[in-house]
């Protein structure tokens, strides 16, 4: 019998690659020789991390009863900020459109997203770059974000959104500053930035005014008197130590605590950082959420998980483990088109196709949401965008129902973690459920 | 503008009641200036004004005295904490006395003048504020320095304008070092009688043609491998 072959032509034996040193890796280690400067690129994680996908929800039979899947009521309203806020939030659902700038986005693509999201009854989230008048006429809610770099930070327009964000860091890179590289920076975006057009435009990872969780105390109070103790006060936080970060937030003073995991995405950062930094989303909220019951807060504090969340499923197995509100960036701007194959040349000549395009940070998005170019924006349909993102939201609270009533819940945030199983002993470990067919958690 | 000030005695008053009574002004108010007094240094004294009155503190004030402020000039007849009228939009203020760390950080517009010294982080990533210390600044002062001009009538400590872009900085006396893509520039005729201007402006007598000028290089302006090394 002849010895098996990848080359029947010349029966040459099965080529062995490594394992190590995958085509990727050696095409990295060559482009890092050719260019002498680290890869920097849009998108999130793109290799395979413990996820919400290796979770199951546990349908109602005998010991549970399950809601009638289209007639009995399961209520899907939030309310965020119920601390110290005089005005919290009023959600419809609890499914929230993350922070993501004019810059890093075109302004097309804001105005999708602020109308999309308030025709789903959700809030919208400014960036690094302050508010722009479109994206607050578009957004019926609207989460300020108070960044390290302060970039077009306006107490006139923080007065004029209905909650205030502190952006610690985010799950991309826990610990880092962002960029907009210069290809993004039109006059406009400069203008906004107070910064030179055209330049590669770098974030400070710090605050430039408080340095420590006691100072982040003070911080908030400020704002609380700046804008008369009316609005929410958000902290977010990338996951790296959520158990001490989700503690040290409260105790600062957060009426809502952000959480992005490792899956959170990015317009432009160190693709090094956004692989190797951080923790995933699913061992980060059990931590946050342990964090909050130990001190007592747990849905006193609201907690908001974000990074990687795709489908309603992933929004139930969330508030199953105790979160109070997911939000979503990425999957926002696929429903937006992002990734679609139209105009399919354009993702070629970046080097890319349709599918796997992270190429938010050249400027040159082909379908118009990740771009400062008249002629590539004018590719989004701001009307149309705004249905798809409602649509989408509506799914994502119709499928977030339906697991919700199958687990006899009727308002989602009923779900509770003995909803849960765990596929992988992982999974189990990380999100603190038993793994499926067993009473056993790891580590416990 | 009425003739006596309103006073309000922080012992008796608190900083929330203040600050409310303060926020409810409306900009044609008739109550144009207030004397504070006790304020043992509490935190976000007189933050968020809005309208322009005249706001005179009597003592040392604690982090983020007139943060954010719009339009009024508020005075500090002692010291200052942290973050001293951060991310301030326009208006003045003024301390008597020193600055603690962060004075005028990401200031927008406006004038800030700190008549004795500032910590470190003076005018970090300032964006148009005008910031005059009569006398010495710590260290990392003005990092990623944006726009307006920070003039020092004392020393600046080490890393001075670390990873600057367009702020223009002018210190009298001694730098112990400059940070990152911080050079040494000309001091033109421009740069004396706009560093006379401020310095009439705080109210500080000095001579503007002693002052040396320090700007961005500008050769962080474009992520290079060449730079590498002053990353």
């Amino acid at each position: 019998m002849p010895p098996p072959t990848d080359d029947p032509e010349n029966g040459r034996p099965p080529l062995r690659r490594s394992a190590a040193f995958s085509p990727e890796v050696i095409a990295e280690i060559q482009r890092a020789a050719d260019q002498g400067i680290y890869d920097i690129r849009g998108f999130g994680t793109l290799r395979k991390l413990p996820s919400f996908d290796d979770l199951v929800l546990l349908g109602a039979s005998i010991s549970r009863y399950p809601l009638e899947g289209y007639r009995e009521r399961c209520a899907t309203n939030v309310t965020l900020g119920t601390r110290f806020a005089k005005k919290p939030l009023e959600l419809k659902i609890p499914i929230t459109i993350a922070g993501m700038s004019f810059g890093a986005l075109s302004a097309s693509a804001k105005r999708a997203l602020g109308q999309g999201a308030s025709a789903a009854g959700t809030s919208t989230t400014t960036g690094d770059g302050g508010m722009s008048e479109e994206e607050r006429q578009a957004s019926s809610t609207l989460v300020y974000q108070v960044l390290p770099s302060r970039y077009g930070q306006d107490p006139a327009h923080m007065r004029r959104c209905e909650a205030i964000e502190i952006v610690v860091g985010q799950g991309a890179k826990p610990g880092g500053g962002g960029m907009l590289l210069g290809q993004k920076i039109t006059e406009r975006i400069a203008e906004m930035r107070t910064l030179p057009a055209g330049i590669d435009q770098r974030s400070a990872c710090r605050h430039p005014d408080w340095t420590g969780p006691d100072d982040l105390e003070i911080k908030i109070r400020e704002l609380r008197e700046i804008t008369d103790w009316e609005k929410p006060i958000y902290v977010k936080v990338g996951s790296a130590r959520p158990k001490y970060d989700v503690a040290l937030a409260v105790k600062a003073g957060a009426d809502v605590v952000v959480l992005d995991g490792m899956q959170g995405g990015t317009g432009a950062t160190q693709d090094v950082f956004i692989e190797h930094a951080g923790i995933p989303t699913l061992p980060a909220l059990r931590q946050a959420v342990e964090a909050l019951q130990e001190l007592g807060m747990h849905r006193k504090v609201q907690l908001v998980i974000s990074g990687g969340i795709r489908s309603g499923a992933d929004v139930a197995k969330a508030l199953a483990m105790g979160a109070d509100a997911v939000s979503i960036g990425t999957a926002a701007l696929i429903a937006l088109n992002c990734n679609r194959p139209l105009h399919v040349d354009d993702y070629r000549a970046l080097g890319t196709e349709p599918g796997a395009c992270h190429h938010c940070h050249t400027g040159r998005c082909p379908v118009g949401i990740t771009t400062q170019d008249p002629a590539l924006e004018a590719r989004l349909d701001v009307a149309e965008g705004a249905r798809r993102v409602r649509n989408y939201l509506t799914t994502l609270t119709l499928e977030t129902q339906t697991l919700a009533r199958a687990c006899g819940k009727s308002h989602v945030l009923n779900l509770e973690p003995e909803d849960l199983a765990a596929l992988t002993v992982e999974a189990a470990a990380m999100a603190g459920v038993p793994l499926a067919g067993t009473d056993w958690i790891p580590g416990r | 503008m009425t003739d006596s000030a309103i006073a309000i005695d922080l012992a008796q008053t608190s900083v929330r009641a203040l600050n409310e009574r303060l926020h409810r002004l409306p900009a044609d108010t008739n109550e144009r200036l207030w004397r504070i007094g006790n304020p043992q240094g509490a935190h976000a004294v007189a933050a968020g004004l809005t309208v322009p009155i005249q706001i005179e503190i009597d003592g040392h004030v604690g982090y983020y005295c007139a943060g954010m402020n719009e339009q009024a000039t508020v005075t500090v007849h002692g010291h200052a904490g942290t973050g001293l009228a951060e991310n301030i939009m326009s208006g003045v203020v003024r301390v008597t006395g020193n600055a603690s760390q962060s004075a005028a950080a990401s200031g927008r517009g406006g004038l800030v003048v700190i008549e004795g010294d500032a910590s470190a982080r003076c005018g970090i990533s300032m964006k148009g504020v005008d910031i005059v210390v009569g006398g010495s600044i710590g260290h990392m002062s003005c990092f990623m320095g944006q726009a307006g001009s920070l003039v020092v009538c004392g020393d600046a400590g080490a890393d001075l304008g670390d990873s600057l872009y367009e702020a223009e900085i002018f210190v009298a006396g001694a730098v112990t070092s400059l940070g990152a893509d911080c050079i040494e520039k000309p001091m033109t005729q421009a740069d004396v009688a706009r560093v006379a201007d401020l310095l009439a402006r705080a109210g500080i007598a000095a001579d503007a043609a002693r002052f040396r000028h320090y700007g961005s290089a500008r050769q962080l302006y474009h992520f290079h491998v060449d730079h590498a090394a002053a990353y």
